[in-house]
């Protein structure tokens, strides 16, 4: 009881960590209808930003720990806006597969430049929170694992209120409903998108930090896994739809946790990518979405 | 003589939405049957249940005898039926030749491996469908840019182009989606000669779509009215002009 | 009389042949540039059966290379001891066979994709090609009886000229008969618009299944060819950037376009030993190289105006 219960804790603090890139993916889906192949560089960008202010904020204590956190979203944030500028603006009305060509042109971009600019080699990730080891019963909680569900479910909460209670908020709904009415009614498409990428980039950003934490060393190509579960995990919710991400998030990190405890460890990399296939087949509009029908 | 199609209280909801209910309805042999109906009505998703793009809730749909459902669009083309599209679907990027050679392709006796050996029978069979394809074009007078990609043919020449492609699969009905849009009124007299042309040359019965009410009235022998989803009115143009349901349908109640 | 297209292919296979009997006296660092490029352009241009020509996004094709390259080592190591063939009989008789058994298992792995995941589109396609790259990665990882992820050693140097530009020729007049025909263009159909292929009585399912395994097919027999060449194979040979490296050639020689694609695999073969004294810029080059194309000449590079015959 006490494992299961453990492992259903490391499951979800995974989760939530998969549940923060994946709403990234799903937003830009829902404006843009493509897939931002430079989403899970944008989260490794993240890890290395707070890999350099922790020294220079004196990380280690609460307070600290939130200016770190906060400088990588923004840093994130920014560099998201810069992509969509620079390199997926210049698309629009493109064809799907332009984009997504240049999109992964964006990550191998950021992974080399990473490995130019970072280094190549694992860098050990300084802890930037105070860690302590708490025990309940037979259960043990790192004080990280905290961290990581408490900064996910404020950030949740926050992304639910901006996205439902503010002019930006409701702005993303209709274009992601109906550009072209959208611009008809006097959104202004290419800020609401920024503003998207901002926001989904912070929010990878914040994973990125959360992520590193729990793996003591970070790498400039450690977004790619985590990247890719987190877009199963945006399929699997029901690509467009955020609680459907969140929900995404938590499942597959459960998923993960529950196969890393028996005989298939070795093979929980592949997990997520069986999972996928067999929404495909049998669910293809997601838990939470709505399929799409194509107009004849 | 059974009707060539035959349609019995078909019925698609998208959601909570009603598209198409309970209509039912018949095409005959070699007849030209017109579907009519203000925007919204169901026309073109009658023709999407018809060809197997959409599959209806309930009802069934059936074709020489033979009931349609669950088949896929691919195979009820095999069967015999072709269509246009309402905003134009050719293949832009092939030329206008290759368009109708494609649509030649169901009646290949050559497949994948046929095509890598490359042995005589192979190339006599290409032969044939050559000369089938430009035959067909010199018909309707495209061979003259028949090298041309389908996307630089101007308007009126790539709805002809697409009801070309379409006869090519040897259709028994064809499915004209509103063939008029977006033609002056010289071109859509040409285009109501087109129609009752190729009904004759090609023996096929055709159900067409359509706006435009002089088109309709002036080459369909029977007529069907949608509206909201149901059949209001069926019979042939004199006394669907003078129906009163469709008359209101078109003018609104009051009038 | 032969057609053409077969007189062609028996020129090149006769030409390969005749290179691969002087070979010896070509300067090694060349002759490996060569086969490098023979194994390139089979790579590109099955990868362009898929990517270009039916229009679909496969970003797994170094996976499928995976299933051939380690399917052929172990033919020829593992029978090849145990046959007791005299060398000449297993370069020339076990080698070919362990190509084509690579490129048959390359084959099938295509079609367990591809099945299922040919309803999607775009994107999504492309990210489970990704997927099933990595699945087999991990697999391959797993597996003792093929080194894990140390990786198999000591494959026997089978590669030469002849068996790299005869499969290469191969792929080419298989990819080109394919779409030169009736049959074939329903490829090209299937690219530009699925729902009217579809409404024209194309079996469109069928066609991207046939594109995806007739690809792998080729991408296999390449991996043999890869693995038989280099003596040496592991797991992260055949990761995602082996799978960019291929859609690069793809696209800067232009999607769907037969000569072009080849152009490029020849060019960015031969400029990739200088550049790779650039290191890690080289990489980034080509992220540049990808991101500038899309911005500015999405047809790719080596695209003349050339108008589509019937042929």
């Amino acid at each position: 009881m006490t494992e299961l219960l453990q492992q259903l804790l490391n499951g979800l603090s995974l989760g939530a960590i998969y549940a923060l890139i994946a709403l990234g993916y799903t937003m830009v889906y829902g404006v843009l209808r493509f897939i931002n192949f430079a989403h899970s560089d944008v989260f490794m960008v993240g890890a290395y930003l707070g890999f350099y202010l922790a020294p220079r904020v004196g990380s280690g204590t609460i307070l600290g720990g939130m200016l770190v956190l906060s400088g990588a979203m923004a840093g994130c944030a920014v560099l998201g806006v810069l992509i969509e500028k620079l390199a997926y603006r210049p698309l629009r009305n493109r064809s799907t597969l332009t984009v997504l060509i240049t999109a992964i042109g964006v990550s191998l971009l950021l992974q080399n430049l990473g490995q130019k600019i970072f280094g190549a080699n694992p860098k050990p990730f300084p802890a930037i929170f105070p860690v302590t080891q708490l025990h309940f019963g037979g259960l043990t909680v790192s004080s990280n694992q905290i961290i990581v569900l408490l900064v996910t479910l404020v950030l949740l909460g926050t992304l639910h209120w901006v996205v439902n209670h503010t002019r930006m908020g409701t702005a993303m709904r209709a274009l992601s409903f109906n550009a072209t009415a959208a611009s008809l009614v006097g959104i202004n498409n290419d800020r609401v998108i920024s503003f998207t990428f901002a926001l989904g980039s912070a929010l990878a950003g914040a994973g990125g930090i959360l992520y590193a934490m729990n793996y003591p060393s970070i790498d400039p190509l450690m977004g790619t896994l985590p990247g890719l579960k987190a877009f199963v995990a945006a399929v699997l919710g029901g690509i467009g739809n955020l609680p459907g991400a969140a929900l995404g998030g938590m499942l597959i990190g459960l998923v993960e946790t529950m196969v890393s405890g028996t005989r298939a460890s070795t093979f929980r990399d592949a997990i997520a990518f069986a999972i996928l296939i067999l929404i495909l087949l049998f669910r293809p509009a997601g838990l939470l979405g709505r399929l799409r029908v194509e107009k004849v | 003589m059974s009707a060539l199609l035959q349609l019995n209280q078909v019925t698609i909801r998208f959601g909570g939405l009603t598209a198409v209910s309970e209509v039912s309805g018949t095409v005959g042999q070699g007849e030209l049957v017109g579907l009519i109906g203000p925007n919204g009505a169901g026309k073109t998703t009658v023709f999407n249940l018809v060809t197997g793009v959409y599959q209806p809730t309930s009802g069934t749909i059936s074709f020489a005898g033979e009931s349609l459902g669950r088949l896929r669009p691919f195979e009820i083309t095999r069967r015999g039926i072709a269509r246009t599209f309402q905003n134009i679907r050719l293949f832009p990027s092939l030329s206008v030749f290759d368009n109708v050679r494609v649509a030649f392709h169901l009646h290949l006796k050559h497949d994948a491996v046929h095509a890598v050996t490359r042995g005589p029978k192979f190339f006599g069979e290409e032969t044939t469908l050559r000369e089938r394809t430009r035959e067909l074009l010199s018909i309707f007078n495209l061979e003259r840019v028949q090298d041309e990609p389908a996307r630089s043919l101007p308007y009126g020449d790539q709805r002809r182009l697409e009801i070309v492609r379409a006869l090519a699969t040897g259709p028994r009905l064809l499915l004209l989606d509103e063939p008029a849009a977006g033609m002056n009124p010289a071109e859509k007299v040409d285009l109501m000669r087109l129609i009752q042309f190729i009904q004759g040359k090609f023996k096929l019965a055709i159900l067409l779509v359509e706006h435009d009410m002089k088109v309709v009235m002036g080459v369909c022998q029977r007529i069907h009215v949608l509206e909201y989803g149901r059949k209001i009115a069926e019979g042939t143009p004199a006394e669907i002009r003078s129906n009163p349901a469709v008359i209101g349908a078109y003018l609104g109640k009051d009038s | 009389m032969l057609p053409r297209s077969q007189i062609w292919l028996l020129a090149v296979l006769g030409a390969a042949a005749v290179m691969s009997a002087v070979s010896g006296r070509l300067n090694p660092y060349w002759l490996d540039v060569a086969m490098g490029v023979g194994i390139n352009i089979i790579l590109a241009v099955s990868l362009n059966l898929i990517n270009g020509f039916t229009g679909q996004f496969s970003l797994g094709h170094a996976g499928f290379m995976a299933v051939g390259a380690y399917t052929s080592a172990m033919v020829t190591t593992v029978l090849g001891s145990r046959l007791g063939l005299s060398p000449v009989l297993l370069r020339w008789g076990l080698f070919p066979v362990s190509l084509v058994a690579g490129g048959l298992l390359a084959g099938l792995a295509g079609l367990a994709v591809g099945a299922p995941s040919l309803r999607l589109k775009g994107d999504y396609l492309a990210i489970v090609t990704l997927g099933f790259g990595e699945i087999i990665k991990v697999i391959l990882q797993n597996l003792n009886a093929v080194g894990g992820a140390r990786g198999l050693s000591g494959i026997p140097s089978y590669t030469n000229l002849f068996w790299t530009f005869t499969v290469a020729a191969v792929t080419v007049y298989v990819v080109w008969g394919l779409l030169n025909s009736t049959y074939g263009r329903g490829f090209l159909a299937v690219a530009d618009d699925e729902v009217a292929a579809e409404a024209m009585g194309l079996n469109t399912t069928r066609y991207k299944i046939n594109a995806f395994v007739v690809g792998s097919f080729f991408a296999g027999a390449a991996g043999g060819l890869y693995a038989h060449l280099k003596g040496y194979i592991s797991p992260t040979g055949f990761d995602f950037n082996k799978s960019i490296e291929i859609v690069v050639m793809v696209i800067l020689g232009g999607m769907g376009r037969h000569l072009g694609v080849i152009v490029a695999a020849i060019l960015l073969t031969v400029v990739q030993e200088p550049l790779r004294k650039l290191g890690d810029w080289r990489m980034i080059l080509y992220a540049l190289l990808l991101i500038g194309l899309m911005l500015t000449r999405p047809q790719g590079l080596f695209v003349w105006p050339l108008k589509r015959r019937n042929a």
